[in-house]
């Protein structure tokens, strides 16, 4: 099994690792740096609840290899902490009474922080059409929605 | 120190979830998320045919690869004892294979590539034998068996485990259970009919799709303790069931409950993953850790129970229904999980939902070589009211009544004992039924698209109702049905609530946070809940049929009142006043009448607390309902409070493509008491999605016994963009029993959807369908049907 090293910034912070090639970039977050706030949905892209940021840019991390994020800016969930539009999110998750069993939410979170970046007032359609790629098995989504749309008014 | 307190209340309000902060910001530690120092992970092989004997499994080259601690099969694990409902079920199968997601061997390696690479070295033989794939199939004279009676030595060997209820019996037949209840004389019913409907409706696989995927960590302590960290909804029946499965003290047995990524119903049964996880740990003497890819989760945790189910009804000319014939065929798969048993529920609401003088009904749940079913949100209530609330319509038009005063003249009233013996004290049918009707703009629209309906054009409109009835009360399954509350408070006057209540995201943690603060007058910040370790947290029967607000909410409340008492007659001594003079308001203790402050609430526990005479302010409380086990005749008022919804469903068909949308669902529900506003809309909105996707998308596509579309790829769970309008009305009714009113509510709101739906197309476009899903494929070949028909 071959391994390669490669050098990112995750969450700020700059990483270096030995991983084999191919390994996601999922699993190198969770087993490998250890941040388990990024979650195994399916696997395959359908669930979006590996949501991260890469180079600002919202993906599912379980279909990205985790060699593919060399000399790049990987944003995970925990990363929001330290950013204003994060954490008003998360904020509005909680007040709109978004979370549920939670599984979802931090996936939602990090595709909520890119919409809100790219689209800062969505109309609902927008923020339905924006988080259509994570699915949540509790809320029926409503909430989530609300939430959004209360973050974007802040 | 303010001076005066008013009265001030959390009921009814808008309260967040206590534990979304942290689910927000990633930092929760699903099962999932958890290691154990020293872990090895498990990896299950699973049967490569659908029914086979089992020749030979050779596990020689999977035990010889590095980093293998252990292979195990049944040959290992001669101690391993039946599991499920019906104790049809090793935990690792014997001799022969009943379907494809039979568990056949076990590895525990270092690591999980290694322990996938492992199950591919173990080779197995196998000798085919012939596939039941269809329930009708399996009830045929000549049907092989699946579960033949055991026979030679070891069945001798196995009398007395057998005697036990403890050992695998096997089956003269495929019939894993039936049911039989009847009432009045069904017969008579149907003389005295003037329209009688007899239809049969297919109700198909759906399964739960937790966000979260199974998942347990086993380890033995080194006194021989067994330790899991498991995503069970009922801790202390696992534990019982462990200790039988392992032959152990179930003293020595803890489970801790890490926080769930979704229930549903899903984790109500003992799966075998669970007990091979403790044989691989048994086997290693190392914490094992085993969580499933998505593929298996499809492939081998339950689903909700197919059935076919045939129903005979009849009502007068004046709209009086008369009798209800019901007989049903339910797809048990190859073992026998909870999804048997939901002719509890469903004979309810063919009995029960409205007053229906005669009534029989038949139930056999048949063995077949699909994957088995479980229990899910609704319990067999969506398989019954979507029967049910069709006929409605369908009588409703035949004697030309309008649908919602055919229901009105037939629906519960308070106070009303069923012939099934279920007693209505609280009931808000009728308020259900006529505000979702008003709000939706029922009556109007159906008669509107009545109109349009023979108009051309592409888009038909339609809107439909559907009702239903379910357990608000808990449900007295059990020996007992009860929970179990510890309170204690400390010298700074926070609360500990330990209840044996399991949170699984519908945020019992919160609700019973706010009863609590209710009696004790504090914050809810002051408010810990403790509630997943089955060492500190007393006896719950588990969270299912939505009864953890009703049950461990009268709980937490009889023990906070319990130390309401202690803290006012303390202080009323020290205040000189009588204990009725005060109240705990905003943790200080004031005059009740002016809400003048007598003391901080903290003061007061700290002044008990180091005194000559000692004490600390902990109660304990043990709530039972006052509902009874049904008799041998499935009779008897099994909850102690009944939920009412009402659902009004509109729709779009598009009959060149058959595609349906949901535009908007308006639902009324009657739910006792709004506790906490925000997490009961969360609990509706969710569970319409829910319906809404048993209705229109989802289907686990199960072919000769192989389940086709193990993914969310091709299994469709309803996306944001999918989600209808919503106008949810709460009918508060106030119920005697309920925790300051409430009654439970998590399963109602995904029952009527799939009912509802089926009456809103045939408002659209006159074509009923009387199975589920409706795909655009099933609609549009019903709509070319019905124009070739013509």
């Amino acid at each position: 099994m071959s391994q390669q090293t490669i050098d990112f910034t995750l969450n700020g912070v700059p990483t270096r690792v030995s991983v084999p090639v191919q390994m996601s970039a999922l699993e190198m977050i969770r087993n490998v740096a250890g941040l388990t706030g990024t979650k195994y949905g399916c696997g395959e892209g359908e669930c979006g609840a590996c949501t991260i940021l890469l180079d600002g840019v919202s993906l599912n991390s379980c279909l990205l290899f985790a060699v593919e994020c060399d000399g790049r800016q990987v944003t995970t969930v925990e990363g929001l902490a330290d950013d204003p539009l994060g954490r008003r999110i998360e904020k509005a998750f909680v007040d709109a009474g978004a979370v549920q069993c939670g599984f979802c939410t931090p996936g939602m979170v990090v595709q909520a922080r890119q919409l809100l970046e790219r689209t800062p007032h969505p109309s609902r359609e927008e923020i339905q059409r924006g988080i259509e790629g994570n699915l949540c098995r509790c809320t029926g989504y409503v909430k989530i929605i609300d939430a959004i749309e209360a973050a974007s008014k802040e | 120190m303010p001076e005066t307190i008013q009265r001030d209340s959390l009921i009814g309000k808008r309260i967040t979830k206590l534990d979304a902060p942290e689910k927000a910001g990633g930092k929760t530690r699903y099962i999932q998320d958890l290691d154990v120092q020293g872990q090895l992970y498990g990896k299950i092989l699973r049967s490569a045919r659908v029914h086979a004997k089992i020749k030979s499994i050779d596990t020689a080259a999977a035990k010889a690869l590095p980093g293998v601690h252990a292979v195990i099969t049944a040959a290992d694990v001669p101690y391993q004892r039946p599991i499920g409902v019906a104790k049809d079920h090793f935990p690792l199968k014997t001799d022969r294979v009943r379907s494809l997601r039979d568990e056949i061997a076990a590895v525990a390696a270092e690591t999980e590539a290694i322990a996938e690479a492992a199950l591919k070295l173990i080779k197995v033989e196998y000798e085919d034998l012939p596939v039941l794939a269809d329930p009708r199939d399996s009830l045929k004279p000549d049907a092989p068996l699946i579960h033949p009676e055991p026979h030679g030595a070891s069945a001798k060997h196995d009398h007395l485990k057998q005697a036990q209820g403890i050992a695998y019996r096997g089956k003269p037949d495929n019939i894993a259970m039936t049911f039989d209840y009847e009432q009045g004389d069904v017969a008579a019913g149907e003389r005295e009919s003037d329209v009688v409907f007899e239809d049969t409706f297919h109700l198909h696989y759906v399964t739960h799709c937790c966000m979260g995927v199974s998942g347990i960590i086993a380890e033995f302590d080194p006194s021989g303790n067994l330790l899991m960290y498991s995503n069970t909804q009922v801790p202390f029946l696992h534990k019982r069931e462990f200790a039988e499965i392992l032959n152990m003290d179930p003293a020595r047995i803890r489970i801790i409950q890490p926080p769930i990524g979704g229930g549903f119903g899903s984790k109500l049964d003992i799966y075998p993953f669970e007990p091979i996880t403790v044989f691989l740990a048994k086997a290693t003497g190392r914490p094992v850790k085993l969580v499933f890819t998505r593929e298996e989760e499809f492939l081998a945790s339950p689903t909700r129970q197919p059935v076919i189910l045939t129903l005979r009804s009849g009502c007068r000319k004046d709209g009086t229904l008369t009798f209800r014939t019901v007989s049903t065929l339910h797809d048990n798969g190859a073992y026998t999980s909870w999804g048997a048993t939901t002719p509890f529920v469903m004979m309810q609401t063919i009995s029960s939902l409205y007053r229906v003088p005669h009534c029989l009904y038949h139930t056999k749940a048949v063995y077949t070589n699909n994957p088995y079913a479980g229990s899910f949100r609704g319990y067999g209530n969506l398989q019954a009211t979507f029967a049910v609330e069709q006929h409605m319509d369908m009588m409703a038009a035949a004697i030309g009544m309008d649908p919602l005063a055919f229901r009105l003249k037939n629906a519960q009233d308070p106070g009303e004992v069923t012939p099934q013996g279920m007693h209505f004290k609280s009931c808000g049918f009728k308020d259900c039924l006529t505000t979702a009707a008003e709000a939706s703009g029922f009556s109007a629209k159906f008669k509107a698209n009545e109109a349009d309906k023979a108009k051309p054009g592409r888009f038909k409109r339609g809107v439909g109702m559907a009702s239903m009835l379910h357990v608000g009360g808990g449900a007295k399954i059990y020996p007992s049905d009860g929970c179990g509350t510890i309170l204690k408070m400390d010298d700074f006057g926070s609360v500990t609530l330990i209840t044996g209540a399991s949170e699984i995201g519908q945020g019992s943690e919160t609700v019973l946070a706010q009863l609590v603060c209710e009696e004790l007058g504090v914050p809810l910040s002051a408010v810990r809940v403790i509630n997943n370790d089955t060492e500190i947290t007393p006896w719950d029967v588990g969270v299912h049929a939505s009864r953890t607000t009703f049950i461990a909410g009268n709980s937490a409340i009889g023990a906070a009142r319990k130390a309401r008492g202690k803290i006012l007659d303390a202080a009323a001594k020290m205040a000189g006043l009588n204990a009725e003079e005060l109240d705990l308001r905003a943790g200080h203790i004031v005059e009740a009448k002016n809400g003048t402050v007598v003391m901080t609430l903290a003061k007061l526990l700290r002044q008990l607390h180091f005194s000559d005479k000692a004490e600390l302010v902990m109660t304990s409380f043990y709530y039972e309902p006052p509902s009874k086990h049904q008799d041998k005749h499935f009779k008897g008022d099994v909850s102690a409070a009944y939920a009412w919804a009402t659902q009004v469903v509109e729709v779009e068909v598009d009959t060149d493509t058959g595609i349906v949308r949901l535009l908007k669902v308006t639902g009324a529900h009657d739910v006792g008491r709004i506790l906490n506003r925000l997490g009961l809309e969360g609990q509706i909105e969710g569970g319409i999605v829910m319906g809404q996707g048993y209705a229109l998308t989802e289907e686990l596509m199960v072919e000769n016994g192989v389940v086709r579309n193990p993914g969310f790829r091709d299994y469709k769970l309803v996306t944001a963009p999918e989600i209808p309008e919503m106008d949810v009305r709460f009918i508060e009714t106030m119920d005697g029993e309920g925790p300051q009113g409430a009654k439970g509510v998590g399963e109602a709101p995904a029952i009527c959807i799939a009912a509802a739906t089926a009456n809103a197309i045939y408002n659209a476009t006159g074509v009923r369908i009387m199975a589920l899903p409706f795909t655009p494929e099933k609609v549009y070949r019903a709509l070319k049907a019905k124009e070739q028909h013509h």
